[in-house]
């Protein structure tokens, strides 16, 4: 089994504070705690557990400045084989149809039996690009994948989540593209020293050239879509803070709770 | 121009709520700009179910065929491509649930047409398709500008739009559309729906829910909230990190992917307030939010907020809990 993994640089926001730039169509990245986005964390395991089973080699790919070699890196010491890069300045701005064209352009040249991605980037959250880069692929492509049975080389039993906690199972031709949801399994811890290891190892970066690719096709020029302008979203809610020390706060909880008969 | 479709989603004999959503939205857009709108109906056996439809579209197009009983996304792709080949609209919306999000972004790439993903809200500005999406995990919203093309797709999150009856009767017209199958060898097949098993507990319907969210931090403190839940009558329920990580079975999951909710009262630990996690706290009467971060997109999706460490507010909470109850 020959698997592409792609993951993605993101900014870690959850509690972060998020600040919107003077350009007003960015964020401050500056202070940001960077790393691979969460879906794609489980996407590499999946990818190195059925490497560990059936043989064959990890290649995992992204799309980033150099910053995001620590992601790779991370990839490397998890099990990956193979790690490449594609980076040009201009491609600065591109929306995730770009992303998917880019990551098209690299894929199509390799050897591979199976495409993982993850369902959406943390930061865009668009979860498009799965699907469009099976699209541009002509294979057959699956989402929000929670366990993949891999019958022979041939096909896959997948098992696709759905709202509720319904489930549906399809069978999915090879090669196939699954964008992968998380808890499909327990992303193995890395440790420091593998990640050091992996320091060795050698990340292929490519440029639009190597991918005849032209700047018209990338960055804003080729995107779809253009954040015009960023806000912070209004509240849906008028929310009356609670203040004071954890006592004083615990006291008027119970007294909510006390008006709703509940405590 | 050709108007606005709108794929109309459902699921076991059912409309989606999500379809009705996107109907109302679209009515209005519809409205505004002097065009049609349209819903589309792609399964099996579905004549019956796409009745209310018409009550919200002036067209509803029914394409039958038996390789559209199961979702399988080749199949509903080849039915769009043909129809919106045809048809021309200015804009297709779908929705951005398990069903969209395999099947829009496919779509859009296979057609060349510009796609915008999980729209809360969706104008056109002088011909040109704006929407607002939200980014970062819900704590920055987007005014994004589609690149002008002659038509659009765009995918809608579910519960953003408020479902409501047309300003005036429409008594849409039902059209019936023969099915094109894809030209090319299909590499999926649909083989079955597996429900999940009924949980011991049911988070649903318990008038407290306490839930936790990744501010946990290590399945060693969930018995420290278990005990809480316990000394108030209310259950624990999480959010979804909680259950990828193995530390709460999955019936507890709240949210798009979990279950509903809609206690009195629901006291939320250590969550952020993504969107997929909102969708399955809305029937809450009141939320109590609690996270040490103030910009946490979940205090402004509820009615009491504690900008404070849960580690100190359990605590206190199980302390004032006891005194009261002179123990
Ligand atoms: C298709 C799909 C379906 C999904 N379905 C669901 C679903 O059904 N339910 C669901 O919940 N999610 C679902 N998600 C995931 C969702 O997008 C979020 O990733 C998830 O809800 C985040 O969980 P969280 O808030 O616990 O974690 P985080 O976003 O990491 O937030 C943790 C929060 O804890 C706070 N915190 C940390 N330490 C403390 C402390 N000591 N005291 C107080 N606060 C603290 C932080 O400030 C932060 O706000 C789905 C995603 C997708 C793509
Ligand atoms: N810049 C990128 N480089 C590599 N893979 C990416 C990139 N952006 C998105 N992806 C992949 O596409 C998935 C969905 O991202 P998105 O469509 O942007 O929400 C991610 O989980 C990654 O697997």
């Amino acid at each position: 089994m020959n698997i592409v993994v792609c993951v993605k640089h993101v900014p870690k926001c959850a509690e972060a504070e998020i600040r919107i730039d003077p350009t007003g169509r960015d964020i401050e990245k500056h202070g940001l705690v960077y790393d691979i986005n969460e879906w794609d964390d489980y996407a590499v395991e999946e990818a190195v557990r059925i490497k560990e089973k059936f043989g064959g080699s990890v290649t995992v790919v992204t799309v980033g400045p150099e910053e995001a070699n620590s992601t790779l890196r991370k990839c490397l010491a998890r099990g990956a084989d193979n790690a490449i890069r594609v980076y040009d300045p201009k491609l600065v701005g591109s929306d995730p149809y770009v992303i998917a064209k880019v990551l098209y352009k690299v894929i199509k040249n390799l050897q591979f039996d199976l495409v993982l991605t993850g369902v959406m980037a943390e930061d865009d959250g668009s979860a498009t690009v799965g699907p469009m880069l099976a699209e541009f692929l002509k294979i057959p492509h699956a989402t929000m994948v929670k366990k993949i049975e891999l019958k022979d080389h041939k096909a896959a039993i997948v098992h696709r989540e759905l709202e509720g906690g319904l489930m549906e199972v399809v069978e999915v031709k090879l090669p196939a593209l699954f964008a992968i949801q998380t808890g499909i399994n327990e992303p193995r811890y890395v440790s420091i020293l593998g990640i050091r290891r992996a320091m060795q190892k050698e990340i292929k970066v490519l440029g639009l050239k190597d991918l005849s690719l032209d700047e018209s096709e990338v960055g804003y020029a080729g995107s779809w879509t253009l954040i015009d302008k960023l806000f912070v979203p209004p509240a849906e809610k008028v929310c009356q803070y609670l203040k004071g020390s954890p006592e004083e706060v615990a006291t008027q909880i119970l007294g909510i709770l006390k008006s709703r008969g509940l405590f | 121009m050709g108007g606005i479709f709108v794929l109309a989603e459902h699921r076991q004999q059912q409309l989606r709520d999500v379809t009705f959503e996107m109907l109302t939205k679209s009515r209005d857009l519809a409205d505004k700009m002097n065009t049609t709108l349209t819903a589309v109906i792609l399964g099996k056996n579905v004549k019956e179910l796409a009745k209310p439809l018409t009550e919200y579209a002036d067209k509803v197009l029914v394409v039958e065929h038996d390789l559209l009983e199961n979702f399988v996304s080749d199949y509903y792709q080849s039915a769009l491509v043909h129809l919106i080949d045809q048809e021309k609209p200015l804009l297709t919306m779908i929705a951005h649930s398990s069903i969209g999000m395999e099947l829009a972004p496919r779509l859009a790439a296979a057609l060349n047409i510009p796609l915008a993903t999980d729209c809360i809200d969706l104008t056109f500005e002088d011909d040109r398709l704006v929407v607002t999406r939200q980014i970062y995990g819900g704590k920055i919203n987007a005014r994004v500008i589609v690149r002008k093309a002659d038509r659009y797709i765009v995918t809608a999150r579910q519960a953003a739009f408020k479902a409501q009856k047309p300003p005036r009767p429409i008594n849409g017209q039902m059209i019936e559309v023969p099915y094109q199958p894809p030209s090319e060898e299909v590499k999926k097949r649909f083989l079955e729906l597996v429900t999940p098993p009924p949980g011991a507990v049911d988070i649903s319907s318990a008038a407290l829910v306490v839930g936790i969210g990744r501010g946990i931090k290590d399945k060693s403190n969930i018995p420290m909230v278990e005990e809480l839940a316990q000394m108030l009558g209310g259950v624990v329920g999480c959010s979804r990190p909680i259950v990828d990580k193995g530390w709460m079975p999955s019936d507890r999951q709240i949210g798009q992917s979990g279950k509903s909710i809609k206690p009195k009262v629901y006291l939320a630990l250590g969550i952020s307030g993504a969107f997929q996690h909102l969708v399955g706290m809305k029937g809450a009467e009141v939320v109590i939010a609690v996270n040490k971060d103030p910009n946490a997109p979940i205090f402004g999706h509820a009615d009491y907020g504690v900008i404070d460490d849960l580690f100190k507010i359990v605590p206190a909470l199980k302390k004032k809990i006891a005194e009261a109850r002179g123990s």
